[in-house]
């Protein structure tokens, strides 16, 4: 409960869950990896000859890349959370349907990560 | 206090048929289309992670992944996979330049009426450019 000294100044009770800042910069940290991970896949793709598969599949088989695409993974798992759930946030007003979208969404981003780590760590 | 006498705003949730007709500044357009590119991608996602999955893991899988693109796969034709993967293409260029915008913007503050709008035109514009020219050579124009 609110008290006379916690309604005001840098002590005051913050109501909600106060996850604004954190998601507003983890989304930004999350977009800068994922967006450094973009150039240096490109940089690989057009440096080399031909592509097929044997050279597509050691970009991918590095050790190095292995650790930087796992972390993008979940970057981008990290990052479409919290920008899909400003989607819901804002069209979707009934609490069981938002949260049943939530859920949804968790499931479905989970679910992919799954799928794709299994991927890169089955080369 | 002059003020008091004015009356006080409204503020209403505006309908569909309104939003339609609201004709938006360029950085407006480029905003609904970052939140449209990244809902798309988010959508598509297994798309990504499948397409991932047959290039990697095998030679004969990644026959798979060239075949599905020039003959089709299962129910799915060729030229289908092919506009979905333009789509897919699009959004990214879309959300990433986007993105860097609003990494920019934040950054340096450069947050002018002319500066925004300057902006949003470069973003519009070399997303679709970009998307034209790796979709010429996702159709084989090249």
């Amino acid at each position: 409960m609110a008290s006379s000294n916690d309604t005001f100044g840098s002590k005051r009770l913050v109501v909600g869950a106060h996850y604004g800042l954190r998601d507003w910069l983890s989304q930004r940290v999350t977009a800068a990896l994922m967006t450094l991970y973009t150039l240096v896949l490109i940089v690989q793709l057009i440096a080399g000859p031909k592509l097929g598969y044997v050279r597509w599949s050691s970009i991918f088989s590095q050790q190095w890349m292995r650790f930087a695409t796992f972390v993008v993974i979940v970057a981008l798992a990290w990052h479409a959370w919290v920008g899909v759930r400003d989607i819901w946030m804002d069209y979707i007003k009934p609490v069981w349907l938002r949260l049943s979208l939530q859920v949804a969404t968790i499931v479905w981003l989970v679910g992919c990560t799954g799928w794709a780590v299994q991927v890169l760590w089955r080369l | 206090m002059a003020d008091e006498h004015k009356p006080r705003p409204a503020y209403t949730n505006i309908h569909v048929s309104q939003i339609v007709a609201y004709r938006l500044p360029p950085a407006g357009v480029v905003s609904i289309l970052h939140r449209i590119s990244g809902a798309l991608m988010f959508v598509l996602l297994p798309l990504v992670v499948w397409l991932l999955d047959v290039s990697l893991t095998s030679e004969v899988s990644y026959e798979r992944f060239s075949s599905a693109f020039i003959a089709g796969i299962g129910v799915v034709p060729a030229f289908l996979l092919k506009l979905v993967v333009l789509a897919l293409i699009w959004a990214f260029l879309h959300h990433l330049i986007a993105g860097v915008r609003h990494l920019w913007m934040d950054v340096t503050h450069s947050v002018s009426l002319q500066q925004g709008r300057i902006s949003a035109w470069i973003t519009l514009g070399s997303s679709i450019a970009l998307t034209l020219v790796l979709g010429a050579k996702l159709f084989g124009l090249y």
